[in-house]
């Protein structure tokens, strides 16, 4: 963490070094996240847990019917992977701007939104990811099979990043705020209801016989959509939150 | 910094300072809600009274001339507030920050009746009060952008950090809104077939038109006189160190 801090050290410090940077902030930023999460392993599983937990306990409020699980199965992956991926979103900037990273982050010569999309990209990889390898697993609870444990995962593999992108923008405009928790859910679900439609629509799709592609190619738009915009507007929310 | 006493000419803007905002909304703000009120009463006793039964859905389809108006300013507020926000955010026009502020929690309040008139609506209509048609679906999402612009407001202590991550989130639920409403329409119509369609309704009467118009025309007034209420209330408490605000509370003094 002291190396970002210094290598972020205010511009008019130092001359800026535009030819060879030795290695990129946000590379560093997106290392430092990743590692701090491999150092706190319990914490960082947590989404994961819950993840498991929503799914696995959901049929035992509904019923153990195969055929009514397999209809809903899909749905109830996927708001469960929502909420799970929503879980961490309240700690994505709090240490950073508990600990003042956050505004040498502001100060640094790199621009901010590569930074916010580092931010972005290592919390994709700590809780959409490892849902994405796990969701298999879990639509087997539910009769899925096949085709439509694929599509499954790789619904979740196009939509987590746009749960992570949109959860980011979510994360950086309640910084610093009291209720920051319970506040991102409100703010950020109502967003992310095309990317639930169409990640469950996907499978349903495949067990109705037919083609999984539309859902997934729109799946695909929205994330080039959250992935073109999010990172400036998450760079903005952050200017905003500290100014 | 605006004095009163001056009284500049207009122009464009002169409503971007609070102090000519809260002159000219206070000046036309009786004139506002007598329009509400007569248009308002005129509207329902032709919604009501006038206008004939409905050949299909017989007397329960009158409350479309309460329903319709408040749909239609639920979606047309969260753009005004948006197109507000967005411009007091990149401009930095305080004016049109309060002004955002203001619309919010009216257009919370349409989207509330719409969907409340809408269930009382489809209970008779439809046999249940709720569908997840894609237009009610969408406007309870709507509903939810809403709650979350104000609770995200409501949460900052600080105004001009408030103003700043509303605006941001407003536009984002305002270019979000088209997705959402198309996707919800896909969902319901590739899950539940064809399911009850409000774009079948008959042809409307004449009558039936004019009570629709004349209620949408009372919302609006009812609207534009809230909001500019409140905008004023905002623009009062925001900046009450300003010599206009200290100019206001003593008129008496001035005026002997």
């Amino acid at each position: 963490m002291s190396r970002s801090v210094t290598s972020a050290a205010p511009a008019d410090a130092c001359p800026p070094s535009k030819g060879v940077p030795a290695r990129s902030l946000s590379a560093a930023l997106l290392q430092r996240d990743l590692r701090l999460m491999l150092r706190r392993r319990g914490e960082a599983a947590l989404p994961l847990g819950f993840f498991l937990v929503v799914a696995g306990l959901q049929p035992l409020g509904i019923s153990p019917e195969a055929q009514l699980l397999r209809q809903i199965g899909p749905g109830l992956l996927w708001v469960a992977a929502l909420l799970a991926a929503l879980l961490p979103l309240p700690a994505l900037f709090a240490l950073d701007h508990a600990d003042g990273t956050l505004e040498q982050m502001l100060l640094s010569e790199e621009p901010l939104w590569q930074l916010a999309l580092a931010k972005a990209a290592a919390h994709w990889l700590g809780s959409g990811a490892p849902l994405v390898l796990l969701s298999p697993l879990l639509g087997l609870l539910y009769g899925l099979e096949g085709e439509e444990l694929l599509v499954l995962a790789l619904g979740l593999l196009i939509g987590t990043p746009v749960l992570s992108l949109i959860g980011a923008l979510g994360a950086a405009l309640t910084t610093g705020l009291r209720s920051a928790g319970a506040l991102i859910l409100l703010l950020v679900l109502p967003l992310l209801a095309p990317v639930l439609i169409f990640g469950a629509g996907a499978v349903l799709a495949v067990q109705a016989g037919q083609s999984a592609a539309p859902h997934l190619s729109l799946l695909g738009a929205e994330l080039i959509l959250a992935a073109v915009a999010t990172p400036f507007l998450i760079a903005q929310a952050l200017r905003i939150s500290l100014e | 910094m605006n004095t009163v006493a001056l009284r500049p000419p207009w122009r464009l803007f002169s409503l971007s300072a609070p102090a000519h905002f809260y002159r000219a909304t206070e000046a036309v703000s009786p004139l506002l809600w007598a329009t509400c009120l007569v248009l308002a009463a005129v509207g329902l006793w032709m919604g009501f009274v006038v206008a004939p039964t409905d050949a299909t859905q017989g007397e329960a389809y009158r409350i479309i001339f309460i329903h319709v108006p408040a749909a239609w300013l639920s979606m047309v507020l969260y753009l005004a507030m948006a197109f507000w926000a967005v411009l007091g955010w990149a401009w930095k026009v305080r004016m049109a920050s309060m002004l955002a502020r203001a619309i919010a929690p009216t257009g919370a309040l349409f989207t509330v009746v719409a969907l409340w008139t809408g269930a009382l609506w489809g209970k008779p209509t439809w046999g249940t009060y709720w569908v997840w048609d894609a237009r009610l679906t969408s406007e309870l999402i709507l509903l939810f952008l809403y709650l979350g612009y104000l609770a995200l407001v409501e949460s900052i202590d600080e105004p001009r950090r408030g103003d700043q991550a509303g605006a941001l989130l407003a536009l984002v639920g305002a270019i979000n809104v088209p997705v959402i409403y198309f996707s919800v329409k896909w969902w319901n119509t590739l899950h539940q077939g064809a399911t009850v369609s409000m774009n079948a309704a008959p042809k409307m009467a004449g009558t039936m038109l004019t009570a629709m118009l004349l209620m949408t025309l009372a919302c609006w007034a009812y609207a534009f006189a809230v909001v500019f209420a409140r905008a004023r209330a905002i623009a009062v408490e925001r900046e009450a160190e300003h010599q206009w605000v200290a100019a206001l509370t003593r008129p008496m003094e001035k005026s002997a």
